[in-house]
């Protein structure tokens, strides 16, 4: 038997067709269906590559979740049919991952708590927003020298990145960033902050992120923190790049980031939506990397 | 130019563009005294916000001396005519933010965007409309598109429920005919009921010459400040362009030597630095920049030792738009790495 972990993508648009194209890669996750609500470009790349389709939305894959051994579902859909989503392949004992900002299960930042949820085989975990994990993880190297009282990013985007989903609701974009920079970021009090940029050619993700600690820095540690925890992430996201800093003034800590993606499906410009795809993959791969050495038990199926 | 018997509204901006020139820190005393003088002139909408709009408070836009809350309470309560706006930046300020301003007593909310990314605007414009607000669309840095890409982005603002919409000259770059080719082009193809309004900023010295054509244009609304407190080299100077208006015959209900007054007993003495086209502003203006860059640029400036001018011209090659302040720090720390400085 492969140790492969068998999984549905539901959503064929932009995000769903890259994160076939990355898993279709991986030694972890074999990708097997595409699900759509209708014939579309999505779902006929999705064919092309040989995936099985439904066009009729979740519940033309449930009756094939058990035969075909899915267990793991990625929603790169939007948050208004999450839940109805997630509830549907949980009931078969399908981990789901979750890209829409619907955030049902816990925050997943791969580098900082993934481990945790796997461990703990959390059914539904949410990959929080594409700032969000682009920022969390330096919030969390500088807290986890030392206590940050505040934590702050910038996140600055192309225009020709940002869906309508997300400029229809871009409150759910700072809100979101802000309570996963708390709740995982380790700040006891967040703020995010989302610039378009309408630049051409199209201007690279950039963040910066700005913590406030509650004593002066460690600069050392902070420094040899924010670098090991550039590292991890650059495992999963090659062009994740620290550009400047981390700077130091008084108790602020200031870093300056850029994403560049793989350029699989979505443009190199766009790695806010490139590292959203690639943290999702990864978070699939280490259940089944746990599931594979024994640590945790996969939903039994009869 | 005949504008004789035309009506505008003016909008001040002194306490909300004007933070970003005193970093925000302007008192609630001040703030007070020069909303009740302002109401006092005959001011009918004053703007009252951080300067980056509801919810700038932070590391990257700095933090003001009071919250927002705060400064609608203190100045609110003692308006007897002027009504208070405030500016909201989807992406900075939300919908919680928004109905906080609201509860205070908040009368206009402007909601602001990059003049391409109207879009974004869509649930607190509808929210404010909803609410029965007077609902302003803000399209800034409006140099960088046509007047039909303009026009594009005030439609879907105007669909979503603004009744006034704004071509705002964030860089202080445009020329009367490009202010007056824009109005122009809004007013033929806009709802003849929605309003037009001009925001201009003077560091090319052009402000009430534009906001003179957006009138000619069809704009019926015009942002200003008394003693132009503002970002930049600052906003229309209020005072001035009042005494222009009056010998034009154009109405608008100010009275003239009282904000006159106004701009030199009580704004005039509280500036950080005196409000004048130096070579940085002039430089927003000549090469398009976001005008509230200024002062961040010459703080980085004085910290890497890479000229500010050199900085804001490498910004408006960049493209950068309003919000990106957290770029010139960045920026400042390469450049000053290519040219060998090291940085402190």
């Amino acid at each position: 038997m492969s140790k492969k972990l068998r999984a549905a993508i539901i959503g064929p648009g932009n995000i769903g067709t890259d994160l076939l194209m990355k898993a279709m890669r991986s030694e972890w996750i074999e990708p097997v269906w595409m699900v759509g609500i209708e014939e579309s470009e999505g779902i006929r790349r999705a064919r092309e590559f040989g995936m099985k389709v439904s066009t009729t939305g979740v519940d033309g894959l449930v009756p094939y979740l058990i035969e075909d051994d899915i267990r793991i579902a990625f929603d790169a859909t939007s948050a208004y049919v999450h839940a109805d989503n997630s509830k549907k392949v949980n009931d078969l004992g399908v981990i789901m991952i979750d890209l829409t900002p619907a955030a049902i299960g816990p925050f997943c930042v791969p580098p900082v708590n993934l481990q945790q949820h796997a461990r703990q085989l959390e059914m539904n975990v949410n990959m929080v927003t594409c700032g969000g994990q682009a920022t969390i993880p330096m919030v969390a190297a500088v807290s986890q020298v030392q206590s940050v009282t505040y934590g702050e990013i910038v996140a600055t985007v192309a225009s020709k990145s940002i869906g309508p989903g997300t400029r229809k609701n871009i409150d759910e974009f700072t809100r979101t960033t802000a309570a996963g920079i708390e709740q995982v970021g380790g700040a006891q009090k967040g703020k995010a902050i989302i610039v378009v940029n309408p630049a051409e050619p199209p201007l690279m993700m950039r963040d910066t992120i700005h913590c406030l600690t509650e004593t002066e820095p460690d600069q050392a540690a902070i420094i040899a923190s924010v670098h090991a925890m550039v590292e991890k992430v650059q495992q999963y996201v090659p062009g994740y790049q620290l550009v400047n800093g981390p700077i130091f003034d008084g108790n602020r800590v200031t870093i300056f980031m850029e994403v560049q993606g793989l350029g699989d499906f979505l443009p190199k410009y766009a790695g806010n939506l490139d590292i959203m795809t690639a943290a999702g993959l990864r978070t699939a791969e280490l259940f089944a990397e746990e599931a594979a050495s024994g640590t945790i038990q996969l939903p039994a199926r009869g | 130019m005949d504008l004789t018997g035309k009506k505008v509204t003016l909008h001040d901006m002194s306490l909300r563009d004007g933070m970003h020139a005193k970093q925000h820190q302007i008192s609630l005393d001040e703030m007070v005294s020069i909303a009740t003088a302002l109401d006092e002139a005959g001011m009918p909408l004053i703007e009252v916000t951080h300067g980056d709009g509801l919810g700038g408070t932070s590391v990257n836009y700095g933090f003001p001396a009071h919250s927002d809350e705060e400064y609608f309470s203190a100045v609110i309560p003692k308006m007897k005519n002027a009504k208070i706006s405030a500016l909201l930046l989807p992406g900075i300020g939300t919908i919680d933010h928004l109905k906080m301003a609201v509860d205070h007593g908040v009368s206009t909310i402007r909601v602001a965007t990059h003049c391409t990314e109207a879009d974004v605007s869509e649930q607190h414009i509808g929210m404010a409309a909803k609410m029965g607000l007077d609902t302003v669309g803000f399209l800034m840095m409006a140099h960088k598109v046509s007047a039909r890409d303009l026009l594009t982005q005030a439609k879907l603002m105007e669909s979503y429920g603004a009744n006034c919409l704004y071509c705002t000259d964030s860089a202080g770059y445009m020329l009367p005919a490009e202010v007056n080719e824009k109005i122009g082009l809004l007013r033929r193809e806009l709802n003849p009921k929605t309003e037009l309004g001009f925001h201009g900023h003077h560091n090319l010295g052009m402000g009430i010459a534009n906001s003179l054509a957006a009138i000619e244009a069809g704009a019926n609304r015009i942002d200003g400040s008394v003693a132009g407190l503002g970002a930049g080299a600052g906003n229309t100077p209020l005072e001035v362009f009042v005494a222009v208006l009056h010998r034009m015959g154009v109405e608008d209900g100010i009275d003239l030597y009282k904000i006159m007054d106004v701009a030199e007993d009580l704004v005039t003495p509280m500036m950080d630095q005196i409000i004048r086209i130096d070579r940085d502003a002039l430089t927003l203006g000549y090469a398009g920049v976001y005008s509230s860059f200024l002062l961040f640029a010459q703080r980085a400036e004085k910290k890497y030792g890479v000229s500010a001018r050199d900085i804001l011209v490498e910004l408006g090659r960049r493209g950068t738009v309003g919000g990106q302040e957290d770029m010139i720090e960045d920026l400042a720390l390469t450049m000053a790495k290519d040219l060998g400085l090291s940085p402190e």
